[in-house]
């Protein structure tokens, strides 16, 4: 049982209740529980921007470093309404989404293909192992001023950034994946008659893919990372961009307004690959409570 | 063609593996071991703990190749993996993102049979080990027991000449152990199979086989070899009660202790 199965205590009860007044209670219970976790989620949030609203107005903080609710409201309705000084919003948004979205798609094939192949063949494993950790050691970002000058100010830079941020996470896990598939389960589909081919297609994908998925949860987030810093070193338009335009005018309000489109947008992401995720493994056993 | 014809099952003869441990020191599994299971024979391997048993039975398969001596498959040496070999393992196997009938279908699929005939023919097996309206479930839906009779159909489905069982019941409860005895027994006599079983548990070995193998404490050779003379078919539940097994038994186990204790004292040593 996990924590959140709802406990009903025995004495609550007269000897007697029938299964039905049992289940209704543990349904009303749950419903009880659930209302507790929004209302506090809720409250948290109200108070934390409450207070910085409040405390920028006492000037107990400095509006003009740390802005404030309002302030930020403000200007993401101008940016939606009326566009930024940079053009519309809608078309930054779009170009780092685009940039994200291609490095994640690309880093994150190319991250599997690459992984399970190293998993599956233990002397290319030994041989690449070496490179890739030198390769792993930079610090991604360093990479972002020589992507865009080999590849330019424009969106090819962007993702080269992207796919490095995300193959190394993607490929990590992959690779640990296929090397944790159960010794037991391979012997079973090598003796049922399986081939090398359907080996890796049929059991070490799969096998490997709850890992893959679990990078992949943080890895769109990389993306967003990948993108947003080739656009601070260089670039004509993206959130990156608008942040560091919104730096160079003093402008707070702008900076956090712009953080605030890129946390919706990571959340959205996250959101959707967990349905997807939840789709692939509808065969893993579910805790029962969510069964409700 | 006509020595493929007389040619027992499996031959063991004079086998050795070696494994190379970790730290570069050489360790022996099996030494000089020899078995011989003809067509249709159901053989027992009984032993020690880690002495080395389902080292034996990777060797049939060709999942592992010995260091000396020879395996041979009806007749012929092992070379790779044979498609007439059919195994069940101690663990779960099973693939956990198929569903029951997917399992099942897993082998003709990998051999390439057209699908419409490996789902036919996987619902006929999954009828014929009780679980036809489990289909649809996926492996964690069902209880231990459950999920053996999957893992035996997933393997007769095949249709297995020869058929290779590590340990294969022994994480099930008793009850359902004797149960799962009585469904294999069922099914081994329909399918005329040459049988390996492994295990630890002497009673199990004696109810089921024709023969019982008891091997050394590890590197493993085989110490003597019985002929269980009981009559077929046998009713696992109730055979146990009968004097000549309690006498079989009696008599395996004052062999098999020794080695067990050895074992024992090497393990606390």
């Amino acid at each position: 049982m996990t924590d959140a199965t709802v406990n009903i205590s025995a004495a609550s009860f007269r000897p007697g209740t029938s299964d039905a007044e049992i289940e209704a209670a543990a349904a009303k219970a749950a419903v009880n529980r659930r209302r507790t976790v929004i209302f506090w989620r809720l409250a948290i949030l109200i108070a934390f921007l409450g207070l910085w609203e409040i405390a920028g107005r006492m000037a107990w903080i400095d509006p003009f470093f740390y802005a404030m609710p309002s302030a930020i409201a403000g200007r993401l309705y101008e940016w939606m309404t009326e566009g930024t000084s940079e053009g519309p919003l809608w078309y930054h948004l779009y170009v780092t989404m685009e940039e994200s979205v291609l490095g994640f798609v690309t880093g994150s094939v190319a991250g599997i293909i690459i992984g399970v192949a190293l998993g599956r063949n233990r002397m290319a494993a030994d041989i690449f192992s070496i490179y890739i950790k030198v390769i792993n050691s930079i610090p991604r970002v360093v990479l972002a001023p020589i992507f865009i000058m080999i590849l330019g100010l424009g969106l090819a830079s962007k993702v080269a950034l992207a796919f490095v941020m995300v193959f190394f996470v993607v490929f990590h896990n992959a690779f640990q994946g296929v090397r944790e598939a159960d010794r037991a389960m391979i012997a079973n589909a090598r003796i049922l008659g399986a081939s090398d081919w359907q080996l890796t297609r049929s059991v070490i994908v799969p096998s490997a893919m709850s890992w893959i998925f679990a990078s992949l949860h943080v890895s769109f987030g990389f993306a967003i990372i990948g993108a947003i810093v080739g656009e601070f070193v260089g670039s004509r338009y993206g959130i990156g961009l608008l942040i560091n335009i919104a730096k160079g005018s003093f402008d707070a309000a702008g900076m956090y307004a712009a953080i605030v489109i890129v946390m919706v947008v990571a959340l959205g992401a996250e959101y959707l690959m967990t349905l997807v995720e939840n789709r692939l493994a509808k065969w893993r056993p579910q805790p029962l409570h969510e069964t409700q | 063609m006509a020595v493929e014809k007389t040619a027992p099952a499996i031959e063991l003869i004079n086998v050795s593996r070696r494994f190379l441990s970790p730290t570069g020191k050489s360790l022996t599994a099996i030494r000089d071991f020899t078995m011989t299971v003809e067509r249709g024979e159901f053989v027992a391997v009984v032993g020690p703990t880690g002495c080395g048993k389902s080292t034996t039975l990777n060797l049939v398969t060709g999942l592992a190749s010995p260091s000396a001596g020879e395996v041979r498959v009806m007749g012929a040496p092992v070379k790779g993996i044979d498609p007439r070999i059919g195994f069940v393992f101690q663990t779960d196997a099973l693939f956990p993102w198929r569903t029951v009938i997917e399992n099942v279908m897993a082998g003709p699929l990998f051999r390439a049979k057209p699908k419409a005939e490996a789902q036919a023919s996987a619902r006929d097996w999954l009828a014929r080990v009780g679980l036809a309206r489990f289909e649809q479930h996926y492996p964690h839906q069902l209880s231990g027991g459950m999920r053996k009779r999957v893992a035996l159909a997933q393997t007769f489905i095949n249709g297995p000449e020869i058929l290779l069982m590590d340990e294969p019941f022994s994480a099930l409860d008793v009850q359902t152990r004797v149960l799962m005895h009585e469904e294999l027994l069922r099914l081994w006599s329909e399918a005329k199979a040459s049988v390996v079983f492994v295990t630890h548990d002497l009673e199990e070995a004696i109810a089921l086989a024709d023969k019982v193998y008891v091997l050394t404490a590890g590197p493993a050779t085989v110490k003597s070899v019985y002929t269980i003379d009981l009559p077929r078919p046998r009713v696992v539940a109730d055979i146990r009660y009968e004097q000549s097994f309690i006498d079989y038994s009696r008599t395996i186990w004052a062999n098999l202790k020794e080695e067990v204790e050895t074992s024992y004292a090497r393990a606390a040593a």
